[in-house]
């Protein structure tokens, strides 16, 4: 007998840590999809990840019945898209384009400013530091007064930006700032997130994060 | 039903830019009348920073007061609001709708910088830019063969979200070819797309608002 997993024919191709993955199982768990999870070692890729992402040759990949989706935001979209209970966009068009703008602004700014932050010294760290600030004050400003990004309800943005509470720890310890204090409203809403069941089960402790981005330094000879 | 009022829809822009282009085309694609506010170049206008203070940057929509940014997501927003009048723009099914998304970011994350690279105007090896427009397009012409299925266009029968996220830097890669003189679009090698490229040039919702390469080229000696 086929399990629910084989049923859906939904396989995600990712790497434990990866806040772009996590985006995926956030997303899977709030639309009740059973699927099949594959961890990657990123430093020997399998066939199948070579085969199903050959322009990036990177994780996450959801592969459904067969056929691969890439990039971490489209992989949210097609999974709201295919299974349209709990939607994760809002229906206004307006609405929507808003979701859609925020969500990739997370995508253009947060891991690269994360990056430069715990990488780079000196004036370069101090501009990363400050950016990273500006950053999660723009996504404190969207956020407003909000429970979630998307409302009363957690939605397209609010998936886009949960993985990265678990980076909030290593920013601040990197950049010597407190997101309490700078970003309060975000904060609180990184605590709400961390309840509910799809997030807690995707995301790793901060501590995790901050462990493995230490491996990172001394791997790049920076500590 | 009662076509959008000129004063309704607003494009801020500039002839110029391959992202304007894009909105552009879908406004004409849906017979959608507008009134295109135009940036100087080297200046930011009061409206423009007031619309799109993250970025400060074009196309802006603005639709009844309400502002709308990045290209791609103003591409869908003319699509969803519009969806009645004209073609439809992004593919009905999630799966062509992901495949047409990740090459969309794809074709911004690697045409656009190498473009700049090549004018000088963003730093970087000149030769290694070229040499990633000419690996890219091969993909490009295989992704045609699959997305069009035998039709005029990536979206088939008509202009659709990947014609419009690639056909855009048409002038600028023709401006390239000039400057640098190396012939990218060769029909030895991508015939497809050279066939499209003529195609989506002379198309009523494109002739009007594709810059023409001369231009271009005088352009970039300024900029």
């Amino acid at each position: 007998m086929a399990t629910a997993a084989e049923k859906e024919g939904v396989v995600l191709l990712d790497f434990w840590v990866s806040p772009f993955g996590q985006r995926c199982r956030i997303a899977l768990a709030e639309k009740g999809v059973e699927y099949e999870y594959k961890e990657e070692n990123l430093s020997d890729k399998s066939p199948l990840l070579l085969k199903m992402n050959p322009i990036h040759k990177k994780i996450p990949v959801l592969i459904h019945h067969g056929k691969p989706i890439c990039e971490s935001l489209v992989i949210v979209q097609y999974i709201d898209e295919v299974w349209s209970n709990n939607p994760l966009l809002p229906s206004d068009p307006y609405e929507r384009a808003k979701a859609r703008f925020w969500a990739d602004f997370v995508d253009k700014k947060v891991y690269e400013c994360g990056t430069r932050l715990w990488k780079l010294k000196g004036e370069a760290h101090e501009e990363a530091r400050k950016d990273m600030i500006e950053i999660l004050k723009l996504l404190e400003g969207e956020l407003g007064d909000k429970k979630y990004f998307g409302g009363e309800t957690f939605g397209f943005v609010d998936v886009a930006v949960a993985p990265f509470t678990a980076w909030f720890y290593t920013y601040e310890t990197c950049g010597k700032f407190s997101v309490d204090e700078e970003c309060p409203k975000l904060a609180a809403w990184a605590k709400r997130c961390k309840e509910r069941e799809s997030v807690s089960k995707s995301v790793h402790d901060p501590h995790k994060v901050y462990e493995f981005v230490g491996k990172l330094k001394k791997k790049f000879g920076l500590e | 039903m009662a076509a959008a009022g000129d004063h309704e829809v607003k494009l801020l822009g500039f002839w110029a830019s391959p992202f304007v282009m894009r909105v552009s085309i879908a406004l004409n694609l849906k017979s959608v009348g507008y009134e295109r506010l135009d940036e100087v170049l080297g200046s930011k206008s009061e409206v423009l920073l007031k619309s799109n203070p993250v970025y400060k940057r074009i196309p802006v929509l603005i639709h009844e007061g309400k502002p709308i940014c990045e290209s791609m997501i103003i591409v869908e927003y003319v699509d969803e609001v519009w969806a009645g009048m004209g073609p439809s723009i992004v593919p009905s099914d999630p799966y062509d709708r992901a495949i047409a998304r990740f090459w969309a970011t794809y074709i911004d994350d690697k045409l656009a910088s190498a473009i700049w690279i090549i004018l000088g105007k963003l730093e970087g090896n000149k030769e290694e830019a070229v040499e990633q427009i000419a690996a890219m397009l091969p993909l490009l012409e295989d992704r045609f063969k699959n997305c069009s299925r035998g039709k005029d266009f990536f979206g088939g029968d008509t202009i659709g979200y990947l014609d419009i996220a690639l056909g855009c830097y048409l002038g600028w890669i023709r401006a390239v070819e000039e400057i640098v003189g190396v012939k990218l679009l060769d029909e030895k090698k991508t015939p497809l797309l050279v066939g499209w490229s003529e195609r989506f040039c002379v198309d009523g919702a494109v002739m009007n608002v594709m810059p023409r390469a001369d231009d271009l080229v005088e352009l970039s000696k300024v900029m």
